[in-house]
């Protein structure tokens, strides 16, 4: 089985600053494009992207943003981790609640990224930090065509 | 500002325009928290200190709008009606249309229009609407 001249392997990106969210943003992007993810699709998962970096410089006091392709043959897809080491999820019912916030925010970070994806763990342990990752699998439906939308 | 910056360029301050008496603010590409949450505040500054009546901000440069963006432009719309002026949103595509709702944030306050021009036309229609002595009534 000869893999396919593969440009897209697993990277870790830091995520310290409003700026590494940008080029998480701008990372999970090219990794969709080149998978072949469609427009809608893809500003789906970089958006839950930008949700969940969030998070994780602003309730976790920074961390780190895997992205990793995945295939389930004949599926293709992007997994996405976002890991800190702050101070956890105490309920992670009530943090994945629509309009629950602590952050001063809209709290839709947790609860929204959730729905545009279409696989969504949480792994946390109060006082050690947390672990959040997401998976979404290119569909099978013809994708809006560049420059069409 | 002192963090690292990945992309040369995508520090500097939003401009605002000013055409007659409407703000344009055209919102593109990479957007910082930062620099968004300073554009509030310019915004605001521009809107109290000037003879604005409307704002229109122009996402059709930007490829996604998440919460915190989001956010902003709610509050910079509430901010220009407390300083009474219109804000209108436009150039939104269908791919943010379609995530922003599915994210549970469809800026219920905010007016909206596809482009630029749809966006200034309607606030010429609220201006030419309003009562005269209404729009008057603080000069």
């Amino acid at each position: 089985m000869t893999p396919a001249s593969d440009p897209v392997t697993a990277t870790s990106l830091p995520i310290g600053s409003d700026a590494d969210l940008a080029w998480v943003r701008h990372q999970v992007r090219r990794f969709a494009a080149e998978l072949g993810f469609g427009l809608v699709q893809q500003t789906k998962l970089v958006t839950a992207a930008s949700e969940l970096a969030r998070n994780t410089l602003i309730h976790g006091g920074g961390g780190e943003a895997l992205i990793t392709p995945v295939t389930d043959a004949p599926a293709r897809g992007l997994r996405l981790s976002f890991s800190d080491t702050g101070p956890g999820i105490r309920d992670v019912e009530l943090a994945t609640t629509d309009g629950y916030t602590t952050g001063g925010g809209l709290g839709l970070g947790l609860s929204g990224a959730r729905r545009l994806v279409d696989e969504f763990t949480i792994d946390t342990t109060p006082g050690e930090g947390t672990v959040v990752t997401l998976v979404a699998w290119v569909t099978g439906v013809p994708a809006a065509r560049p420059g069409s939308g | 500002m002192t963090f690292p910056t990945p992309f040369p360029g995508s520090l500097a301050a939003v401009p605002v325009l000013v055409l007659g008496d409407t703000l344009l603010v055209s919102l593109q590409g990479e957007l910082h928290d930062g620099v968004a949450e300073q554009l509030q505040q310019d915004i605001a500054h521009r809107v109290a200190h000037s003879e604005a009546t409307g704002v229109v901000i122009d996402v059709s440069g930007v490829d996604i709008v998440d919460s915190f963006l989001g956010r902003v432009i709610a509050e910079i719309a509430a901010n220009a009606r407390l300083l009474a002026a219109r804000t209108v949103l436009c150039g939104m595509g269908p791919a943010v249309a379609i995530t922003l709702a599915e994210l549970g944030l469809t800026l219920p306050g905010v007016v909206t229009a596809l482009d630029v021009d749809r966006a200034f036309e309607l606030l010429r229609q609220d201006a030419s609407t309003a009562a005269p002595g209404e729009a008057a009534g603080c000069t």
